[in-house]
């Protein structure tokens, strides 16, 4: 990866590797992350998607240090250049919640039915700033606005059952964001939210981008919320990174084909009737079979199966990230890579020639 | 922990920190009915709060209330049916019923309230722990629940009383202990339940440790199945600590206790009921009420219940 975004970088994972000890007797391990590298700068919103399964929730899990001691986790995970990988518990707890935080996907549960809303945002502030009682309650009433909750004043104390969903959502993005982490992790934030509410909730973290400088993490399946929302776009297939690239250039000419055909699963507003006008079947175009089981990573495309545009190559090497042949992104700070013997182009065709390329 | 909510639940009211906005009655329905009226709706519940909190306060008033003196005999009218003077006879010493009912219900309610906080401050901090460290600590504490819960309750108690020597004071951290391998169980439950829940795990992703996850996240959430533990334990209790004294292991004769009267009038059985009757009775009505009482808290309790 180019160093010159990573040396402005907050957040520099380098070759992160998730695995799980399998039973005993059984199948053996599951490595559900493989090699993933990726940068996120001051401001920035990286978002990583893929199908479910894919290891995008194991991966906020692994930089979080939240995994259960079951899994085994390899590489390198520095905020501000400080490693987070084997750090122990106590120094992961002063950086969690501080320097770097999370949202859940599930706003109805995530929050304590028998505390305030106020107490939960006071918690981190208490704990991590050494506020008291009263500054707590009243710089978490401050928090609420911040997070578009009107009536701040008394939503303060209210039960998290009084509450909507997406009102709850932001209650966890204040408490995410009350100690003006350096980093914040969003889990498909807005996976459980109605559309209108969806909108609000990401508003909102594009003004915390914007106010506080925050890098945002923002792990989804939802192609709309990524291109509303993010800058770059690191699409992971069964663990490991299979393109990255600048937002734009990521919608505007896919690399690989399983973003492709991540795209093109995505439903139209009037590809039913262009269908039946052309005379094709209206379906939604899918990826034909399932994700892999990953028992093993095994030295070759992990696509190919469901690939198209696979051949031997495919089958018998694994391709690694690298920007492929033909015309550079919009952003030369940013380049567009992708892990594939046959890169499409512009358009859609596969290219014939990069085994020479390859090392 | 459960009196956190309990501060933030009194600070929600008209004269909250809320500022001009904060008007009474602007949000019809938000919350949800008292405890207490919904306690109300259930009549067999509110029976039997209604007559444990009698049972209580009998106890609590014990020597005001007393028509006699329990402990003085007058064997001029030694096993008198119930009449105008003794409203439920004497026993076989003259001792006049009623005030020996009352201050036995006062023993009861000793060893029910002092067993039932004895087995919670040993069994909710070790069930906390055996739940929440379930690699390390939960076999170890369910290996000895499981042995000590292998003995039938009362067993473990005459065994123990045995053990300890018979005083009131004996008797009471027997059962306080027969009682602890429930407490272990229904909070080891709770908090292998609560730990899985998201905002346990979003607790842990703000930096909370173990102590605060337990203490601020778990304990509160546990609180209502421990509450109905804690009712369900008083009556077990209660009868604990009568069997105790039947058996000579708990309150010793001339001080009065339930089981004390029954083990006394055993001989008198047939010649004057009374004396067997009206404590046996007692035990009955104040065991059915405190489990109606637990029932009906647990319904009221179940977030699943009718207020969702």
């Amino acid at each position: 990866m180019n160093d010159t975004a990573g040396s402005t970088a907050v957040l520099r994972v380098r070759d992160l590797s998730v695995s799980f000890r399998g039973e005993e007797g059984g199948d053996g391990d599951v490595h559900a992350v493989d090699g993933l590298s990726f940068d996120v700068a001051p401001g920035e919103v990286l978002a990583v998607v893929g199908e479910s399964g894919c290891g995008k929730s194991v991966t906020s899990l692994a930089v979080m240090g939240l995994l259960p001691p079951t899994a085994r986790v390899g590489g390198s995970v520095a905020l501000r250049g400080r490693e987070l990988a084997g750090a122990d518990e106590k120094e992961l707890r002063s950086v969690r919640g501080r320097e770097m935080s999370m949202v859940f996907q599930e706003p109805m549960t995530s929050l304590n039915p028998v505390l305030t809303v106020g107490r939960q945002i006071g918690e981190v502030l208490r704990r991590h700033q050494g506020l008291g009682r009263r500054e707590a309650r009243q710089r978490s009433a401050e928090l609420l606005e911040t997070v578009g909750i009107p009536d701040p004043g008394r939503r303060v104390d209210e039960y998290p059952h009084q509450l909507s969903g997406g009102m709850r959502q932001r209650v966890m993005l204040a408490v995410a964001v009350a100690c003006d982490p350096a980093v914040l992790i969003a889990d498909e934030p807005t996976t459980a939210l109605d559309v209108t509410v969806q909108a609000g909730v990401l508003d909102v973290l594009g003004a915390l981008r914007e106010r506080l400088g925050t890098a945002i993490v923002l792990i989804t399946h939802d192609l709309g919320v990524v291109a509303h929302t993010a800058d770059r776009v690191l699409v992971m297939y069964a663990g490991r990174a299979v393109e990255h690239a600048p937002v734009e250039d990521l919608f505007a000419t896919p690399r690989h084909p399983y973003t492709r055909g991540l795209l093109d699963a995505v439903p139209r507003p009037g590809g039913r009737a262009a269908a039946l006008a052309e005379g094709r079947r209206p379906r939604l175009r899918e990826i034909p079979g399932l994700v892999p089981g990953l028992e093993t990573q095994p030295d070759r495309c992990t696509f190919a199966p469901r690939c198209a545009h696979a051949d031997g190559l495919c089958t018998s090497r694994r391709p690694l990230l690298q920007a492929p042949a033909g015309p550079v992104g919009e952003r030369p700070d940013a380049p567009h890579t992708a892990a594939c013997w046959h890169p499409l182009d512009v358009t859609g065709a596969p290219a014939e020639a990069t085994e020479e390329a390859a090392p | 922990m459960s009196t956190d909510a309990v501060h933030s639940g009194t600070a929600r009211g008209p004269a909250g920190p809320g500022g001009p906005e904060d008007i009474p009655g602007t949000a019809p329905g938000r919350r949800r009915p008292g405890l207490l009226r919904r306690l109300r709706r259930n009549r067999l519940a509110f029976t039997g709060a209604v007559i444990a909190a009698l049972f209580v306060l009998a106890a609590l008033a014990a020597p005001l209330i007393s028509p006699y003196d329990p402990a003085r005999a007058d064997f001029g009218s030694a096993l008198a049916p119930p009449g105008w003077s003794h409203w439920l006879g004497t026993d076989d010493l003259g001792r006049d019923q009623l005030s020996r009912v009352i201050h036995g219900a006062r023993a009861s309610m000793q060893v029910g309230v002092l067993a039932v906080a004895l087995a919670f401050l040993a069994g909710v901090p070790l069930g906390l722990i055996a739940g929440y460290y379930e690699r390390f600590a939960d076999p170890l504490v369910s290996r000895i629940t499981d042995t000590l819960l292998a003995f039938p309750f009362l067993v473990l108690a005459v065994g123990l009383a045995a053990v300890l020597g018979p005083s009131l004071l004996n008797a009471t951290v027997a059962i306080g202990v027969s009682l602890v391998p429930q407490v272990i169980r229904v909070t080891r439950a709770e908090t292998l339940r609560l730990k899985h829940l998201d905002y346990v795990g979003a607790a842990v992703a703000s930096g909370g440790g173990d102590g605060v996850v337990l203490v601020r996240h778990i304990l509160p959430n546990a609180a209502s199945a421990l509450l109905v533990q804690a009712t369900v334990g008083v009556p077990t209790a209660i009868i604990g600590e009568a069997l105790l004294s039947f058996l000579g292991l708990g309150v010793q004769p001339p001080d009065p206790s339930l089981g004390v009267m029954l083990s006394s009038a055993q001989p008198y059985i047939a010649a004057a009921p009374w004396t067997a009757v009206f404590p046996g009775l007692a035990i009955v009505v104040a065991t059915l009420a405190f489990n109606l009482f637990g029932d009906g808290l647990r319904d009221v309790l179940d977030p699943r219940g009718a207020t969702r």
